[in-house]
Parts: structure tokens; sequence; C-alpha cells
């Protein structure tokens, strides 16, 4: 089962919410330091895929899932495993840049007190993630200003480091981009392609020619599927089904 | 013809409800001037001083001390506080994080049948319930004191506390819980150290309508507190507030008397603290507006 070349990944999942099914039969491996993107169009599950992988739907009472979740050996929906444990392996940027109404020092420094890393460890830490994030420059001098003033792509670059500061092995991005103005985003995915010498990176996104700069791999899901799956050169320049050509093509979305 | 016709809806509509909104106005004009009228007619015959810092209220002696009355009202009030902001809080965090559907439907209606509850009930099982259970406790003749007034309000104070307090808490982006989630943080650690921080405009607002709920109530006080006009010396001991002090004395004294100015004078005390309240609290109400557009 263990295997060099996957990180993480799903085998024949089901996942309902209510009695509308919205993922059907996901079966899907990431490789480890590769940025794989996950495209297709609204609605099709792309979120409620990635959120499956950090264990996001046990927040939500009339989410059904069926099938098995693994990073490398570890099934992520064993019994009396700790998701809090599980989280800090599996990080998550959210689509919409959500810093806490706190300071920009603070927003790193709260995930760092909740997993216990030690008081004299954190702001070595704190600014090695900023840098990593490369945020550093534009908010070193005023660390205890409130989050919430920054830009929309500071922020997300912050949420971003707040990510990268815990150290997981994957971090899934959740159209971390879809919000901010081309320039930000430009930076984003710089940093993106920076990250994976170090993370494994899942990354939801909207927009082809982002999944074309950032992914080594592109998923293509329609309707709760997945309908193709490959290197993304190949997938852009020979899709080798008629809906994915169409999609990347942008016929629909 | 029909455009006329609105038109003329539309200005007696108008009429019509800027004259309420002038009575109101004048209304509570009248009743603010009324207080301040006859307050000035009080210290013209008593000086400030001796009403601040008296400590006797006796009116027979001409005594009108206001500090017993004050310190009683507070003694019964932070009383009330004290259980009812851990208590309200703690439910408002249990409503809007932890309980499910089945646990909602049972516990809101019934926080909002108790905020129905006529304070004069809940003075009644002060008298009957309440009173002897304290007094068997502590083992004094009887449980009519500050404790039991304290408790009673706290149980009418809790209503609005939660119910503001649980706005709050939901009013708080789901982002932020998902965030704290996503950094590893269990359900408690976000609870507290994201959400709550994060409602605490909202909570404080909770809290100040409560207090003012507590300031300002009459029947229950009058009815648990025993009503001693002895300086206040403890949970333990019958105080008497402001309220029920001119409740009690305003049906027997003669008009236009120092004591009959007197009663308007700690009318217009309490007056002026639920103001301070009521402006406290808005002031965060507001400010948790803002807080949630930004
Ligand atoms: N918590 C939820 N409860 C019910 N339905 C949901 C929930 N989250 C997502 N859905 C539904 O699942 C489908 C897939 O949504 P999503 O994964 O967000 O799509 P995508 O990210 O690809 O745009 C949509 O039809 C959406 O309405
Ligand atoms: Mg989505």
């Amino acid at each position: 089962m263990s295997n060099d070349l996957v990180k993480l990944s799903a085998k024949g999942v089901n996942l309902w919410f209510g009695n509308k099914q919205v993922l059907k039969n996901i079966s899907v491996d990431f490789e480890p330091n590769k940025v794989t993107a996950l495209i297709g169009p609204s609605g099709c599950g792309k979120s409620t895929l990635l959120r499956a992988f950090n264990r996001m739907h046990d927040l939500s009472p009339d989410a059904r899932i069926e099938g098995k979740f693994m990073l490398e050996n570890q099934d992520l929906y064993e019994k009396g495993l700790s998701v809090t444990q599980l989280r800090r392996r599996i990080g998550m940027v959210f689509q919409k840049a959500n810093p806490f109404p706190k300071s920009i020092y603070e927003n790193i420094n709260y995930g760092l007190k909740i997993n216990d890393i030690p008081k004299a460890e954190r702001p070595g830490i704190i600014e090695n993630a900023l840098r990593e994030s490369y945020i550093w420059e534009e908010v070193k001098d005023e660390l205890e200003k409130p989050a919430t003033r920054l830009s929309g792509g500071q922020q997300q670059r912050l949420c971003i480091a707040r990510t990268v500061a815990l150290r997981p092995e994957v971090i899934l991005m959740d159209e971390p981009c879809s919000a901010l103005d081309p320039l930000s985003t430009l930076k984003i995915e710089e940093l993106i392609v920076k990250l994976k010498k170090d993370f494994t990176i899942v990354i939801v996104t909207h927009n082809m020619q982002q999944a074309q700069r950032v992914a080594d791999k592109t998923v293509f899901m329609y309707l709760g599927e997945i309908i193709e799956e490959g290197q993304t050169k190949d997938m852009f320049a020979n899709p080798k089904n008629e809906l994915t050509a169409n999609y990347v093509k942008g016929h629909f979305g | 013809m029909k455009l006329a016709a609105r038109e003329r809806i539309d200005g007696v509509a108008r009429t019509l409800f800027r004259t309420t909104g002038l009575i109101v106005i004048a209304i509570l004009g009248g009743i603010f001037f009324m207080l301040v009228w006859n307050s000035i007619a009080f210290f013209l015959k008593i000086k400030p001083m001796d009403f601040i810092t008296g400590t006797q209220w006796d009116p027979s002696g001409e005594h009108y001390g206001i500090l017993p009355l004050l310190v009683s009202t507070c003694l019964v009030t932070l009383g009330a506080m004290a259980i009812a902001i851990p208590l309200g809080i703690g439910t408002a965090a249990f409503l809007s994080e932890y309980a499910g559907k089945r646990w909602k439907n049972i516990l809101k209606p019934m926080i909002e049948m108790l905020a129905a509850v006529p304070s004069v009930a809940i003075g009644f099982l002060g008298i009957v319930v309440l009173g002897p259970g304290i007094a068997a406790v502590t083992g004094q003749p009887n449980g009519l004191n500050a404790l039991n007034g304290a408790i009673l309000l706290s149980v009418m104070a809790l209503p609005t506390i939660i119910t503001v307090a649980e706005d709050a808490l939901q009013g708080i982006p789901h982002t932020y819980k998902e965030a704290s989630y996503g950094v590893g943080a269990s359900k408690w650690q976000t609870l507290t150290r994201v959400t709550i921080p994060a409602a605490a405009p909202g909570i404080l607002a909770a809290v100040m309508l409560g207090v003012g709920r507590a300031i300002g109530e009459t029947m229950t006080v009058l009815m648990a507190t025993g009503n001693a006009s002895a300086f206040p010396k403890g949970f333990f001991h019958s105080v008497r507030t402001i309220t029920a002090t001119i409740a009690i004395e305003m049906g027997e004294v003669p008009y236009q008397t120092t004591h009959y100015y007197a009663l308007f004078a700690i009318a217009a005390v309490l007056f002026l603290i639920t103001l301070l309240v009521n402006l406290v609290g808005e002031h965060f109400v507001n400010k948790f507006r803002k807080y949630h557009s930004a």
C-alpha cells in the first residue's frame, strides 16, 4: 500500500449532503512535493473533495462520507484518530482570506499556541513563516497592526504564512486567488511554486492559466466525478476526454 | 385621480406617524422635566452633599442620604450579574456552538417563556421558595435579603443576556471558526480564543442590557429583599433598593413635601444610572455592527 509516489489519496469516495450525492466514486492520488490543480465547473464538488481531506465536513451534521482517505499510511477517518493532530499535518488556505480579528503577529502565533510550540521558539517561527510567504518585508514593522487592515492579497499571504508556520505535510488551497487582483495573484502563484519544495500542495482553481502556471498535475472534475487526470501539460495540450477539452478551452465553466 | 388618492394617503400617513413620534418625544420630555423639576425642589431644601454622602435614609427624621439605597441597589445588581453573566454566556455559547436542533427547540422557547413570567410571580417564588431555602441554609429567621433578590434578578436578566449574547456569537463569520479548526484548534479552543473574543462587543452589550434590566426591576426586589432601611451589611442582610423605596413610600407621602421631592431625586439618580448603562451598552452594540460590516 505504501508508495513513495503517493502522499495523499482518496479511494472509492462517495459523499452526500442530505440525500444529494456530491462526490461519486472518487479515486485520486497526490504526489509528494508536487502541485496538483483541481479544476472543473462551479458546483462540481472541488471544494467538497478538498475539505474531505482535512475532515472539515465533520462540522456539518448532514454530510455522509464513504470511502478511504490516506495520508501516507494513515487512514484519515480511522476511529480514535485526533482530528486536531490531523489538521496540523494537512493545512488549509481558504477561498476568502480569513485572518483572525487579531494582530498580524497573533494570527500566526495562535496556531503555534494551539499546537503547544514552546514560547521561545515562536518569534523565530513567525518571522520565518512570514519570510517564506513573501510578506515579511511588508509587515515586519507593524506586526501588532490588526490583520484586517492588510490588503486582500496581503491577508491571503498571511493566511498562507499561518498555515506554513505549522509545517504541515500537505497544504490544501481552495481558490486562494479568486478574490485577488492580478498582481497579488501572481505573487501568490510564485509563492505556491516555491512552497512545493517543502510541501505537497493541492489547489482548487477556476483559472486555466493559473493551473498551467503552477500545477505539475491537473485533475478535472465534472458533476462530482473525476473525468480526467494527468500531467498538466498533456492535459491542456491533448485532453483525452471531450468534456475536458471543452472545459479547458473555456467553452463552459 | 388614482395618483392624487395615493398621495393623499401618503400625506395622511406622514402626518399620523409624525404625530405619534412627537407624542413619544413629548412624553419622554415630560417625564424628564418632571424628574428634574421635582429634584430641584428637593435640592432647595436639602444640601446635595448631604444627599450624596448621607448614610441614613429616614424621611421621618429628615435624613435623606441616598447611600444606603444606592449600595443596596448595587449589591443586588452585582450579585445578580455575578450569577447571570457566567450562566448567560455559558448558555448562549452552548446554544450557538454545541446544541443540536433538538436542544435548541427545547431551550429557546423555555428562555422566551422565562422572559414572559411576570415579576410579581418571580417575587412570589422568592418569598415562598427561595426565602425559606436561604433561611434554612443560613439559620436566619427568614431569607428575605440581598442574596434572594440577586438570585431572582439573575433569573430575570438571563433571557436578555442569553438572547443577545447568542446573537453576537451566531454573528461571528463562519470563516473565523474554519480558520481556527484549520490550524488544529479544538472546539473549545475555538470558542474561547476566537469566537468569544470576536463577539466580545456584542456580549458586553448583552451584559449591559442585563444590568439595565436588573437595576430597574422593582416588584421582585420589593418582595424578596426584606426592605430594611438600615445601611446594608452584605448579601445575607435585608436591603432596600432605590426602586423598592420609591414604590413603598410614594403611596403614603403627602404631596409637595420634602419627602415627596426626595423620591423624585432618587428616581432621577436611578434614571441617570440606567441611562448610563444603556449608553454604554448602545456604544458596544454599535461597535459590534461596525465590526461586522468591516
Ligand atoms: N455544507 C453543504 N451542505 C449542502 N450542500 C452543500 C454543502 N457544501 C456544498 N454543497 C453542495 O455540493 C455541491 C458541490 O459544491 P462545492 O464542492 O462547493 O463545489 P465547487 O467547489 O466545485 O464549486 C454544490 O451543489 C453545493 O451546493
Ligand atoms: Mg468551491
